[in-house]
Parts: structure tokens; C-alpha cells; sequence
């Protein structure tokens, strides 16, 4: 608590930071760990939930909310849709992997990308001059910030992503579209029978 | 003053690295797919997280460009998983391995 | 000047589909138009004065790789613009003339598609600003003319001939290839303009191998000797293409691009002297081998042969003007006599042997006439424009040397001779053909080019007429591209006046002894020995020296070399490939999250670097 109080954090904040973190971990655990794929996408909903709060705390409000709408609100229900529509919220078998190997060496490489991480964060990597586009000190509010730099600096590439949600959405008709199926054409096509001779 | 932005990476690390973890190790498609949405938002802290740091509204304004890809591109992976699942009636990625050499 | 790569490519996409005449209508009108265009162009030259008649413009940088930078641009000066008006205006006749011509042939637009890319490539040769567009000229000619000569190529001999012009035009190419890196690797410039302005500075070796090396060039293209085994044999192609190519345009550009290096063979007298007797004897050669010929074509080829020899004569002799000008005559008269030929070829239904003609002259008199003409320009009688452009290079070798004139006017008589005992054979004497074939004159469109040439053969010779300075036209026009390298003329006017009238009297003598051989016999072995008619068995020659011993290396390339060597490494190599891909494999599981890992692996060890390595 003194290097606490010699950073001068305040109680509450650190409160927030701690439930928030635990949170986030722990979801992240149940979406790796769980065997359901119903109970994943719920854990998942409170990984968001709680960065959405981290985003809170770190001043960031107007992406907090598209965090909780976004993600929370449509993109884990469109999750939950897919499991329920394909009826895949059996359970997985998370024994032993059929891979040789995949579990260590996944182990060990996650191991190393945290610790490279950590120590990415630790040193000072800015390189070149700072990319400015407006301070967050200035006295007018976040989404207003936020609205000048897209709608100015940052036009173009939010023309570009609404071209690219409008082309996922079509990409999206396509793919699940229906097509008119004859009766006799439910069993599986030529190329994966193949497949199975050859295991 | 809130809590240091260190703490914060420590944690979006955690987070990218448990997203990691479930992508190589789970064998449903829907599962891996949400790990890739963890370490997307483990990224995302990161950007807030410097965005407060440095004082610059940047790195916010590239998470909310983040956020519409992510959304893009979970509608086509759906899409896709629907797709495959018609045919194979299987949300397994491991039987989907016709390309082994 | 891009017009008939356009029209080419018009008709090689749309060509096809087109109704048969239309292919050829179109490639005529697009040569036409670009004739036009050089006149426009001539006109614009014509208004500077005569000592800035030059237009270089860059169109683009081309490449750029250290010390070679190569624009694509054009260089029009009173050389290449003369070349071009010719050069375009044969061609239009003879796109027009060919129109009849090919009018029966199945792959009617195809040999449009070729001819005017010959046509491009033509003026590239001649544009260009630089030795290596106008390499790519000069090869373009080269293929364009191989797919032409061999275009029946399902006739063995056609295809056989087009190989031949090909390997033989190599040695050519060869020669220009080494002496355009000889200029870049001592002037680091390839550029006329810059070469020429810094060739001062090379030393006089260095001179002397470019000047011999791009002579080399020439001499393949021109087919001069020892290399003119190729342009004979040319002959399969049909009969339009020998005169397009064969006669009027492409042989020449060996005799253009030597008056192109003019200010490079100015500094060695020596290779002057070299180029001057192999042209001489060139001339003489292909006109003694030219005596004996059976075939109308091959008659002419020779003669070709034998003109381009007497260019080659006027550039060594330093009389580059006189060069252009008989080149220019002897594409009027020439592509007149090939034309003329292809008329009776095609009228005879394909009968080449004069041997079995005879008496032609009423049934083709359109035909007779003009070719007649020709033969009159050729043989040098004083009206015509043979006589004028002959004249002017045998001043200048009289000028020169003695001996390189006597060769020269012996020639002059043979050419007179030759050329009368195929016109004999032909237009005159008995009807020596199965009478059941219906002789007939060919239609309109192939009379008309005929017409216009034969109107230009008779009055070409005012292109430079030395009656007094003020009638060269083309020397005054000319004069200004060469500048010093041009010999200055010593002769005074009535020894001048002297040698124009020996060149008639020549010219009459072989006529006489063409008309007291030939008008009434058609088999006079005497004067056909059959050496002269294999010409001078040098085919023959390489043949047996050179064609079979590299058919028995070759041989043993394949028994041993290819077998052990090149098999056995092959092999091997496949097989440790195969071994290896045995390994692989394995990595390629097809299973997602093992690529994701492998992936991921990778990614770290790119990670790690940044972090134990770049934070230092």
C-alpha cells in the first residue's frame, strides 16, 4: 500500500482496476476452458463487459459504449445465434489432443509471447515523431474528440470501412444464402470422401 | 490518478496471450473464433491504454476502426462457418484438414 | 509512325472475321497514312534551313540501370527521312499490289498482320535515336521477314529458307551486338547523337573493330558476301514479301546503318577500303551467278545481291550519297522487276522457270512494258534512273581506285546482260509453255503499283542530277548528315561526262550480247555453267564444312553429354527433391491450429529479435 499511496492512486480507481482485471482473466479462462460453446460466448460477454469498463476508467466513454452495443450486443449474440442455429453446444472433448505436440508446444509458445510482451511494454519503444493528431488534455469531451479526428484526419479510411461493411454484409447473404438443393444432394461431395481414405 | 498504464498492458498481455492459448488448443470453430475476438480486445486495451499515456486520441480513433472490422469480420467468419457446417454438419476445425500434404 | 503496328494489331485481333479483301484494305490504308505522314514531316524538315534539319524528340525514358539510360524517341533527320518516304511509299504500293496478289491465299489477313509489323519495325530501324531501339528494329525486320519467307511454310523448301535467312542473319546480328557493347563500354553512351559527338575520343583500334563489327551487321543483313546464301534461297516466300523485303527495304537497312555510322567509318580508312572491295566483289559474284539462274525470282535476287553490292561499293568509297541514291532507285526499279515477276508468276499460274516462258510480251503487255522499263533502269541506259545512280558511285570509285571501277563497270555489263537474257526469256522469242495454260493479265490492283513504279524507275534519276550543282537535289539535302565524312568529288566535269557515257556504252554492250544470246535460242549451256547456277557452290560449301560438322557435334552432345551430364544432374536433383518432400510433408498437417501455431512461432521469433536486439 505505501507504493500505492507514493503513486497517489486513488482507492476507487484501484478497485475498479482490480475487479475489472479479474474479470477480464476470468472470462478469458471460461472461453478457453469451458467445453460448452453456450457457456464460452457468456464468459466472453464478461471479458467485454469488463474491458469495456477498463475503457471507462481510462477516459475513453464513447468506445466503451460501441464496445458494450458492438460487441457485447450484436457480435456474442450473433455467436449465440450460430451455436443454436447449428446446434453445436454439445460438448467438447478436451482431453488429449489428437494433435501430437499442439498442447506443450502451444503452452510454451503462448509462455513466450507473454513474456515478450511484457517486456516490449516495459522499455521505452517510441521511435519517430509522435503522431499528433489531437491532445486528449483539451478541455472538450471524449466523443467529440473522438467525432473531430475521425470525421477530419481519419475521413477517408471511414468511407473506407463503411465500403467494407457493406461488402461483409453482402459476403455474408452470399455464403449463408440457401441454394436450391436437390433432395439427392445432402451427401458429401466427391473430394471429401477422398479425404476420409486417406486417414 | 488513476491506476499506471503498465498494469494495464500486464493485463491486456494476460489477455492476448489466454486468446492465444484457447485459438491453438480448442478444436471448435466457434470457440477459436472467439479467442481471436480476445486478443483483438486485448489489442484494443493496449490502444486505449497508450491513447491515455501519450494524451493522444489516436490511438482511440484505431479502435473504433478496429471495432468495424472486427464486426466485419466476424458477419463473413459466421457466414463462412454456416457454410461449411451445411456441408460437413461439423463445427470441428480439425476435420476440415483436405489441404494436408 | 505507329500507325501500322495499329493496323497490325487490328488485324490480328479482327483479322479473321473480316471479308477477304478488307484485312488488306485496311493494312494498305494505315501504310498510306503513314507515307502521308512522312511527307507531312519532309515538308516541315524542308522549311529550316539545311543546316538544322533535325527533330529529336523523346518520347520516354525507356531504361535506366546505371550508366545506360535509353529514351525512346525519334531522330528525323534529312537520312532517315529520306529513308522513310521510301520506305513507306514502296510499301504502300506493294500493300496494294499484294492485295491482288495474296487474293486467293487462306491466311489472307495473317499476311497482312505481317506486313505491317514489317513496316513498323521498318521505321523503328530508322527512327530511333539510338543504337538499341534501332537493334530492335533491326530484328523486328528480321522476324517479321523469316515469317514471311517461310509464311507457305508448308512447303519444306519455304520453311527450310526461313531457318536459313534466320541462322544466317544471326552471324549478322553478332557483329552488331558486339560493337554497340564496344561503344557503350568505351563512350558509356548509345544514344547517335551522343556517340558521334564523342567518337573523337576512341582510340584507333577501337574505331577500326566497331567499324569492321558493325560491317559484320550489315553484311548479314545485306547479304553481302560471304553471307548472302540466305537472301537467294529467301525466294520461297511469296513474291510481294521478295519484293518488299528482299528487294526494296530491308536489305537496305544494312546499307542505312552504315551510312548511319558514317562519322565512325570516316576515322578508318581502312575498313572504308575493306567495306568497298567486299562490296565490289559482291556485285560481281552475285552478278555472274545471276547469269545462269532459271528461276525469274532467283535471277533477281542475285541482281539484288549484286546492287547492294555497288551501295556498299559507294560507302566505302565515301560516297554516301550516291549510296542512298542508288538505294533509293533500286527500290523503285527493283520492287518494279519483283513485282513485275510476281505479275507474270501469278498469270502463269505459278510457273517460275523463264525457261519454260517465252513470247509473253502480247499477252501481258501492261506487265512487258513496266518490266521492260525496269530492266532498262537496271542495266543503266542514260535516261533512266539506273543510270544516274550508278553512274555516281562508279565516279566514285574511279575516284577511289582503278581497279574497284574496272570491277565495277564489268559488273555493269553483266547486270545489262543478265538482266536482258531474262527479259528475252521471258517477254520474247517462241512460246516455250504447255499451251493448255491460260496465260492472263493480272487485275488492276496489281497493275496500278506497277504503273507507279515504273513512272518513278524512268524519272528517279532527277533526283540528283549532276548537271550542275543546283540539280542534286539529293546530295544538297543529304550533304549536311554526313558533313566531312562525305569524299569530296575530285573528277573533273568532262571526265565525269566521260564515265556517264562508258556506263551507256556498258549498259548497250550487254543488252547486245543479251539480245544476240537469247532472242532466239532459250539452251545455251556454253554460257550457264552449272557452277555459276548453284552460285559459286558456296551453298554448297557451307553445307558440307560448316552445317555437318556441327550436326556430328551436336550428335555427340546428345549421345554423351546429354545422357551422362545433364540427365544424370536432373535426376539426381529430382531425386533429392523427392526425398526431401518425403519430410516435409509431414509439416503440412492440414490441420488449422497447427498452421495458427507455426504461424504464431514465427511471429515470436520476429518478436524476440525486436526485443533482445533492437532495444539495444
Amino acid at each position: 500500500m505505501i507504493d500505492l499511496l507514493a503513486t497517489q492512486i486513488t482507492l476507487p480507481d484501484l478497485i475498479t482496476f482490480l475487479v475489472a482485471g479479474i474479470a477480464v482473466v476470468l472470462g478469458a479462462l471460461g472461453v478457453v476452458l469451458m467445453r460448452n460453446p453456450v457457456h464460452s460466448a457468456l464468459s466472453m460477454i464478461m471479458t467485454l463487459f469488463a474491458v469495456a469498463v477498463l475503457f471507462i476508467e481510462q477516459d475513453a466513454q464513447f468506445l466503451a459504449a460501441v464496445q458494450v452495443i458492438v460487441y457485447a450486443g450484436a457480435i456474442v449474440v450473433l455467436f449465440l445465434f450460430v451455436i443454436m442455429l447449428l446446434g453445436v453446444d454439445k460438448k467438447e472433448y478436451l482431453g488429449k489432443d489428437k494433435l501430437r505436440g499442439q498442447r506443450p508446444l502451444a503452452f510454451i509458445s503462448v509462455l513466450i509471447i507473454f513474456v515478450e510482451i511484457l517486456t516490449l511494454a516495459r522499455g521505452n519503444w517510441a521511435t519517430g515523431a509522435k503522431a499528433t493528431v489531437m491532445s486528449t488534455t483539451s478541455p472538450i469531451s471524449n466523443v467529440e474528440q473522438l467525432a473531430r479526428a475521425i470525421f477530419t484526419t481519419y475521413l477517408l479510411p471511414f468511407e473506407a470501412t463503411s465500403v467494407l461493411l457493406i461488402v461483409a454484409v453482402v459476403g455474408a447473404v452470399v455464403l449463408v444464402r440457401r441454394v436450391d438443393e436437390k433432395p439427392g444432394s445432402a451427401e458429401q461431395p466427391k473430394e471429401l470422401e477422398t479425404e476420409s481414405e486417406m486417414k | 490518478m488513476t491506476v499506471p498504464g503498465s498494469w494495464y498492458l500486464v493485463l491486456s498481455a494476460l489477455l492476448f496471450s489466454l486468446g492465444a492459448l484457447g485459438f491453438f488448443t480448442r478444436r471448435n470453430i466457434l470457440i477459436m473464433f472467439m479467442s481471436l475476438e480476445l486478443m483483438l480486445n486485448a489489442v484494443n486495451l493496449t490502444f486505449v491504454t497508450f491513447s491515455r499515456m501519450l494524451g493522444d486520441i489516436g490511438g482511440q480513433t484505431l479502435v473504433f476502426f478496429v471495432l468495424v472490422v472486427a464486426a466485419a469480420e466476424v458477419v463473413v467468419g459466421l457466414g463462412i462457418i454456416m457454410a461449411i457446417f451445411r456441408r460437413r454438419s461439423s463445427a470441428t476445425a480439425d476435420d476440415l484438414s483436405i489441404f494436408r500434404g | 509512325m505507329l500507325l501500322p503496328l495499329a493496323g497490325s494489331v487490328f488485324n490480328m485481333a479482327f483479322g479473321k472475321r473480316l471479308k477477304r479483301p478488307f484485312a488488306g484494305v485496311i493494312a494498305s490504308l494505315v501504310v498510306v497514312a503513314s507515307f502521308a505522314l512522312a511527307v507531312v514531316a519532309w515538308l516541315g524538315l524542308l522549311g529550316k534551313p539545311s543546316g538544322q534539319r533535325v527533330y529529336d524528340f523523346t518520347l520516354f525514358n525507356w531504361i535506366s540501370s546505371g550508366n545506360l539510360h535509353l529514351n525512346v524517341g525519334a531522330y528525323l533527320d534529312p537520312l532517315s527521312i529520306t529513308m522513310i518516304l521510301f520506305v513507306t511509299g514502296i510499301s504502300a504500293l506493294i500493300h496494294v499490289y499484294s492485295i491482288g496478289y495474296m487474293g486467293h491465299d487462306e491466311r489472307f489477313s495473317s499476311f497482312f498482320v505481317y506486313l505491317n509489323l514489317f513496316v513498323f519495325a521498318m521505321l523503328v530501324l530508322v527512327l530511333s535515336d539510338n543504337f538499341v531501339f534501332t537493334f530492335l528494329g533491326w530484328e523486328g525486320v528480321g522476324a517479321t521477314s523469316y515469317w514471311l519467307i517461310a509464311f507457305w511454310f508448308e512447303r519444306p523448301t519455304a520453311a527450310a529458307a526461313g531457318k536459313k535467312a534466320f541462322i544466317v542473319n544471326r552471324i549478322g546480328d553478332f557483329g552488331y551486338l558486339t560493337a554497340m557493347f564496344l561503344l557503350f563500354t568505351n563512350l558509356g553512351s548509345l544514344s547517335y547523337g551522343k556517340v558521334f559527338g564523342s567518337v573523337g575520343q576512341l582510340s584507333h583500334t577501337t574505331v577500326i573493330a566497331i567499324a569492321i563489327l558493325f560491317f559484320v551487321g550489315a553484311v548479314g543483313k545485306s547479304a553481302q558476301l560471304p553471307l548472302f546464301v540466305w537472301l537467294v534461297d529467301a525466294m520461297e516466300g511469296p513474291t510481294p514479301v521478295s519484293a518488299l523485303i528482299h528487294a526494296a527495304t530491308m536489305v537496305t537497312a544494312g546499307v542505312y546503318l552504315m551510312a548511319r555510322v558514317s562519322p565512325i567509318l570516316h576515322l578508318t580508312a581502312g575498313v572504308g577500303t575493306l567495306i568497298a572491295y567486299v562490296g565490289v566483289i559482291t556485285a560481281f559474284v552475285a552478278a555472274m551467278a545471276a547469269t545462269s539462274q532459271t528461276d525469274i525470282k532467283k535471277v533477281l535476287a542475285y541482281s539484288t545481291v549484286s546492287q547492294l553490292g555497288y551501295m556498299f561499293l559507294g560507302i566505302g568509297t565515301g560516297q554516301y550519297v550516291a549510296a542512298i541514291f542508288l538505294m533509293v532507285t533500286h527500290a523503285f526499279y527493283k520492287a518494279l522487276l519483283f513485282l513485275g515477276a510476281g505479275s507474270v508468276i501469278h498469270g502463269m499460274h505459278d510457273e517460275q522457270n523463264i525457261k519454260r516462258m517465252g513470247a509473253l510480251g502480247k499477252l501481258m503487255p501492261a506487265t512487258a512494258v513496266t518490266f521492260i522499263l525496269a530492266w532498262l533502269s537496271i542495266a543503266g541506259l542514260p535516261p533512266f534512273s539506273g543510270f544516274w545512280s550508278k553512274g555516281d558511285v562508279l565516279a566514285g570509285a574511279y575516284q577511289s581506285s582503278v581497279i574497284l571501277w574496272v570491277i565495277g563497270a564489268l559488273t555493269a555489263i553483266l547486270t545489262a546482260y543478265y538482266m536482258g537474257r531474262e527479259v528475252y526469256l521471258v517477254f520474247f522469242g517462241q512460246r516455250r509453255f504447255d499451251p493448255t495454260v491460260k496465260v492472263h493479265e493480272s487485275p488492276k490492283v496489281m497493275l496500278i503499283p506497277l504503273y507507279v513504279l515504273a513512272t518513278l524507275s524512268v524519272i528517279g534519276g532527277a533526283l540528283n542530277l549532276p548537271i550542275s550543282d543546283k540539280f542534286r537535289f539529293l546530295e544538297n539535302w543529304l550533304t549536311p548528315v554526313f558533313g566531312n565524312a562525305l569524299a569530296q568529288s575530285t573528277i573533273s566535269s568532262s571526265a565525269r561526262f566521260a564515265l556517264g557515257a562508258a556506263d551507256g556504252v556498258f549498259a548497250l554492250i550487254g543488252i547486245g550480247f543479251a539480245w544476240s544470246l537469247w532472242v532466239k535460242s532459250s539452251s545455251r549451256p556454253a554460257v550457264e555453267p552449272a557452277f555459276l547456277a548453284a552460285g559459286w557452290g558456296i551453298d554448297g560449301f557451307y553445307d558440307r564444312v560448316i552445317a555437318r560438322s556441327s550436326t556430328r557435334m551436336s550428335q555427340f552432345f546428345t549421345d554423351v553429354i546429354e545422357v551422362k551430364v545433364v540427365d544424370g544432374a536432373t535426376m539426381s536433383v529430382a531425386s533429392l527433391v523427392g526425398l526431401l518432400g518425403k519430410y516435409v510433408r509431414k509439416v503440412q498437417s492440414g490441420y488449422i491450429r497447427n498452421y495458427a501455431l507455426y504461424i504464431s512461432i514465427g511471429a515470436l521469433v520476429i518478436l524476440g529479435y525486436f526485443v533482445t536486439r533492437a532495444g539495444a
